[in-house]
């Protein structure tokens, strides 16, 4: 088995596409479903909601706010999944209920361990 | 907690008001939106982190500590910008630096109690009051507020943008008004508690807890008040008393279906004992004092209600409040409940001739009033009012006991 990791980024930043309350609720609950299925599969390593507080470091001693500096979307939370292949762990990030929303987006990468070749 | 269905919605209606109370008292009225923008993201966090992980053993807890975070980021940048960039603009704005926001429950309390005087301050208007409070001392959401006025969200939040911006300029302080302007600065405060408590218990949601919850909120804030001795005033206590002796019956008045019983079908053992016995507490403490407010006469009909068997006193003395209440104040509703009283009282003969002198139109309580008082003394007559009545009703509930009432007159 490999470990992938799957980054999910959304925009935290539009007040609009804020949410109710009973929408945070229902995304909550999907959180949790799509968790929940993978985790039944034995293949959930792990993961974290990030805050929206943090700052950027860049060459040159450049520092600024919030991770979000050019673009709206930002990386909002993570998981990480055990998967046979890029095709599985694709395939179980399909079901990242974000994904529902325009604008936001998820990323899947192999995690490389210095245990393996 | 988990009993009470979705927990996101159930706490913020309870815990973003206080967070956004405490850390506007924290950080002055004049920033009232990042005290709010502080609120939601820590309910957007909460939501992320509990999505991925699951809930924390004790949430309410976990969104102080990170609201607490957030409001302490903040005021760390804030307070490096005006050092390093902005001091040279010799900034005069009063505002507290302590890093440390304080979550403990009595300035949470007292912060809440400030924020209700604040909101309901005279500088905006009586609408802009109502709105404000459900937003923040109710946590209600833009749309829901948008629907109780029955309006879109744009002109929710302008008006709350517009009223927020009033309240800066008149320099609205979150702290007590003084004693000599509490009478009137407590009238609003309590209009918006009323309406606040009708709806929850009138409002055509199908959802019990939600608007039970409403119902409970209504009469924590008031609870509020009377355990404030500068605000424990006479009509606080009969807007109390009345808010429990219609609470008592919150159970009684929704059967199994989730559909509304009439009061006179109610099974008066599903009454609440204690919630009458406390109303009549409050009423009694109304009493202390010459004041005699619409809360003091809709109370008094409402004990008169916690008797659920007819008597002549009792309806003699339901119409006497009524006579006083309409001269007071006058409102559809309570001329078309007096009407009722009179029926009980002089008959349905002098209640139909009131009835028809009333100026109520296209109402569908009015029709079924009609159609109730006559009923055996023009049958005919009464089924036309009762479907007219059928034809205004509006939600499916109102329609549904009208149905029921049709089919037990024929």
């Amino acid at each position: 088995m490999e470990e992938y990791i799957v980054i999910m980024r959304l925009d935290l930043l539009t007040k609009a596409a804020q949410p109710s309350p009973e929408q945070m609720e229902g995304y909550m609950k999907q959180y949790h479903d799509w968790v929940g299925g993978i985790a039944a599969q034995n293949k959930f390593s792990g993961g974290k909601g990030l805050s929206v507080e943090g700052k950027v470091l860049k060459f040159n001693d450049v520092m600024t706010d919030g991770p979000f500096v050019e673009i709206k979307e930002s990386v909002a939370g993570f998981i990480i999944i055990k998967a046979a292949s890029l095709d599985e762990a694709v395939e179980m990030a399909q079901g990242c209920p974000i994904l529902k929303g325009e604008g936001n987006s998820v990323e899947v990468r192999k995690i490389i361990s210095v245990h393996e070749s | 907690m988990l009993d009470h269905g979705p927990i996101i919605p159930h706490l913020f209606r309870t815990e973003y008001r206080k967070i956004v109370s405490v850390l506007c008292r924290h950080f002055g009225f004049r920033e009232i939106e990042v005290a709010e923008d502080i609120a939601s993201e820590t309910f957007q966090a909460a939501m992320q982190a509990w999505g991925l992980e699951g809930l924390p053993p004790n949430p309410a807890g976990w969104l102080y500590n990170t609201a607490k975070n957030k409001a302490k980021n903040h005021l760390h940048r804030e307070s490096v910008f005006r050092h390093k960039i902005a001091q040279e603009l010799q900034n005069t704005t009063q505002q507290s630096d302590s890093a440390e926001v304080d979550l403990s429950l009595q300035n949470i309390n007292d912060s809440q109690l400030q924020m209700m005087f604040a909101v309901c301050h005279p500088s905006v208007s009586h609408e802009s009051q109502i709105g404000l409070s459900l937003r923040i001392l109710c946590g209600f959401g833009i749309d829901e507020i948008a629907s109780a006025f029955m309006t879109n969200k744009d002109v929710i939040n302008k008006r709350l943008f517009r009223a927020k911006e009033k309240l800066r300029e008149a320099k609205v302080a979150i702290e007590m008004p003084p004693a000599s302007a509490i009478e009137a600065r407590l009238e609003p405060v309590l209009k918006t508690i009323y309406l606040l408590f009708n709806e929850g218990y009138y409002s055509a949601s199908q959802n019990n807890t939600l608007r039970k919850d409403l119902c409970l909120e209504a009469i924590r804030l008031c609870t509020m008040l009377i355990e404030h001795s500068e605000t424990n005033k006479p009509k606080v206590n009969a807007l109390l008393a009345l808010m429990c002796f219609h609470a008592s019956r919150f159970d009684a008045r929704i059967n199994d279906n989730g559909s509304a019983v009439l009061y006179d079908e109610q099974d008066s053992s599903l009454w609440n004992r204690d919630l009458i016995s406390k109303g009549g507490y409050f009423l009694r403490m109304a009493g202390q004092g010459n004041e005699l407010s619409k809360y003091h006469l809709e109370a008094g009909i409402a004990a008169w209600h916690t008797q659920q068997s007819d008597t002549a006193e009792k309806w003699e003395g339901i119409l006497h409040l009524y006579n006083q209440l309409l001269q007071r104040e006058y409102s559809p509703v309570a001329a078309l409940n007096r009407t009722y009283a009179v029926a009980k009282v002089r008959g349905k003969e002098a209640a139909i001739a009131e009835a028809e002198k009333l100026q109520i139109p296209e109402n569908h309580f009015y029709f079924a009033l009609l159609g109730t008082l006559y009923t055996d003394i023009d049958d005919q007559k009464a089924m036309l009012h009762w479907q007219t009545s059928l034809s205004l009703a509006k939600t499916d509930s109102d329609k549904e006991a009208i149905r029921k009432k049709l089919r037990s007159e024929i």
